[in-house]
């Protein structure tokens, strides 16, 4: 299915939004607007909005520790998302979660998670539910190249192999896991050689060029709807930013990261549009105003949004016990 | 009254749980097929239920207990086997950091409904790697209920509400139980959790016994009754939640209080146990605490020396007589 250019537009205005959201989150988390640890995929727009314009609102998606771009991408709502970036109570998980845990089961989200790897046997899980309830939905997994060397990883393919579950593995591989380089912690180079070991499709694409994200990932996800089982799937990227906010970066180079920008997903796939006639200066002014005034929304309510009670501490543990709160 | 083995009435409780909600399967290592489990237990649920929803897994403890949250999470209810208790350690993530705590992590918002069957306990000369008995682990992490059935009836009961809770569970059930045979009606109610059980009622001390030494624990009460000592032997049954009520009210009758399990002593459920009762009952105490556990090594394989290590009639009999000194 050949995209139209309204759902170009679309595709581009999607990355401008994580973008722009991400930026507000470092930018805050610099002025100690916002606690804890902050995990930015600024560089990596192009897989999650590449995926996602693939998948249904009931298609299931698991995230990870920089998931921001996946949740937005999925239909997340950013002012519920920044709330509980901000540990607010009107936040996704009563900000018992954090960047790192948001979940929107409504949406089919089963929670970014901390744990690297953590969600490829959940996505997994997700994908025999989807086969025992037989309905036509699957289930997609973020990982990055870090998590593709947990056990998990094997455990998880090997499984959903041998089931044949509707499970697309989308390995997000920015080339570093935390400040190992890919060269240091794998002797493959394309991830998705490791498809073959398990009897699957195995593909590697231009993770920064969000037409050929969304083209293999559109293909494998039709055939996992079609009873075809999982694919593996390898973005190469890379991000702009540390593996966290107020990383120092002293494992790679600037002349590195300098090369990376210039191939910058958001950048090279307006120039392409509006080589194409097919963004004019002015949309893309129209997006810019429209992405801010949404950001600006997030960040105000979030920072309206009252602290949460402390009764919350110890609500959510079971689905029937509450114990008391210590004073 | 029929009688059933504690193994055939973890079946039946499957069996019917599985009639009653079509949502709820069963995945693990070798539970299928015409093998039915290496102990037996998933029998011939293969035959009725077929490959689908008795799935015969990889040796993938991670991908099994991970596909059980991926699974409960959107809406299904599965029950995993894990062969042995010993090889939970292998799904620690997935028991701890994503079972446990994804509800409370999510805000509320996510229902895992699972449970997880596996078997506890030495006295096969199974050596250290086939023989723990590791409850206190999950009773320590927040999310998880931890459930320890002593009798087929209670295994019945309390498996059919653990698949219908909609938490994850840990099921603890022990390798020497599995052929014991015990009274099972034909109609049985889910019992709760958090409901103890009273196995002999005395007035002299009070024993709490988890698991296989409920069985030790009576044959003390037994013993020590022709000595003029009154024994009351009380299985929590499940330990998270724990029924503290019983608990306390039986001690604050008798005054005394031994505590068994076969889990190595150090660290093990006793001591939060013997917490409680410090904390709540101390008035009513007139000796201290005594804990009965195993020795904190791991199991040995002679049958002579795992003897040794697991905790006897004999301990639980001194254990009582020194309280009641």
């Amino acid at each position: 299915m050949e995209l139209t250019n309204q759902q170009r537009i679309e595709l581009y205005k999607q990355m401008a939004r994580i973008r722009k959201f991400e930026e507000t989150v470092a930018k805050l988390f610099a002025e100690a607007k916002i606690p804890g640890f902050v995990h930015v995929s600024i560089g990596e727009e192009a897989i999650p909005v590449g995926t996602c314009v693939c998948l249904n609102k009931g298609d299931y998606v698991t995230s990870t520790h920089r998931g921001h771009g996946h949740l937005l991408a999925k239909g997340g709502d950013m002012r519920l998302m920044m709330a509980e970036i901000f540990g607010k109570e009107t936040g996704y998980c009563r900000g018992k979660g954090g960047s790192m845990h948001i979940a929107d089961l409504d949406l089919g989200i089963l929670g970014a998670n901390g744990i690297v790897g953590g969600g490829l046997t959940i996505a997994t899980g997700a994908g025999l539910s989807v086969k025992m309830r037989d309905i036509k939905q699957v289930a997609v997994c973020f990982f990055g190249d870090g998590a593709s060397n947990q056990g998990a990883f094997h455990e998880a393919l090997n499984l959903a192999s041998i089931w044949d579950l509707p499970v697309i593995y989308i390995c997000e591989n920015n080339l570093y896991a935390l400040s190992t380089p890919q060269s240091q912690h794998q002797r493959v180079h394309n991830i998705s050689d490791r498809a073959v070991a398990y009897g699957i499709p195995g593909v590697s694409v231009d993770g920064n060029d969000v037409i050929a994200v969304y083209e293999v990932v559109n293909e494998a996800v039709k055939r996992a709807r079609n009873g075809g089982g999982p694919t593996l799937i390898e973005c190469k990227t890379y991000r702009h930013r540390g593996h966290e906010e107020g990383d120092a970066e002293l494992y790679r180079t600037k002349q590195e990261v300098k090369q990376w920008l210039e191939k910058d997903p958001i950048l090279r796939f307006a120039k392409d549009l509006s080589g194409k006639g097919i963004l004019t200066e002015r949309t893309a002014k129209e997006i810019e105003k429209e992405v801010d005034k949404e950001v600006d929304e997030a960040v105000r309510f979030a920072e309206e949004s009252p602290e949460p009670r402390l009764e919350l501490a110890v609500e959510d543990v079971y689905s029937d016990i509450v114990e008391e709160v210590r004073r | 009254m029929r009688t059933l083995t504690y193994a055939e009435a973890i079946r039946e409780a499957l069996r019917e749980e599985m009639e009653r909600d079509e949502r709820v399967f069963c995945l693990g290592e070798d539970i299928g097929g015409k093998y039915g489990g290496d102990f037996g237990v998933t029998g011939n649920l293969w035959e009725i239920f077929g490959d689908e929803r008795i799935r015969n897994t990889p040796i993938s403890e991670a991908a099994i207990i991970g596909a059980a949250v991926g699974a409960a999470i959107t809406g299904m209810r599965p029950v995993v086997e894990i062969m042995f208790s010993d090889f939970i350690t292998i799904c620690m993530d997935q028991l701890v950091n994503q079972a446990a705590k994804n509800r409370y992590m999510f805000g509320g918002k996510a229902r895992i409904p699972m449970t997880v069957r596996t078997p506890v306990g030495g006295g096969l000369s199974a050596a250290a790697q086939h023989s723990q008995t590791p409850e206190a682990w999950f009773t320590h992490v927040p999310g998880l209920k931890v459930v320890m059935p002593s009798t087929p009836v209670d295994a019945k009961g309390l498996l059919k509400t653990a698949i219908r809770d909609d938490n994850p569970v840990l099921f603890f059930e022990h390798k020497l139980l599995y052929y014991v045979k015990g009274e099972v009606p034909e109609e049985l109610d889910p019992i709760p959790l958090g409901k103890s059980g009273v196995r002999r009622e005395g007035s002299d001390v009070t024993v709490i016994a988890i698991s296989f030494m409920v069985s030790k624990a009576l044959e003390a009460a037994e013993q020590l009754e022709g000595e003029g000592i009154s024994v009351e032997v009380i299985d929590p049954r499940t330990l998270y939640p724990l029924d503290e009520k019983a608990i306390l009210d039986s001690v604050k009758r008798t005054h005394k209080t031994v505590i068994v399990h076969e889990a190595s002593l150090r660290g093990g459920f006793g001591g939060e146990l013997a917490a409680i009762i410090a904390e709540k009952a101390f008035d009513h105490l007139d000796a201290p605490i005594v804990r009965v556990g195993g020795l904190n090594v791991p199991m040995p394989f002679s049958p002579r020396l795992e003897e040794v290590v697991i905790p006897q009639t004999r301990d639980i009999v001194k254990a009582v007589k020194r309280v009641m000194e």
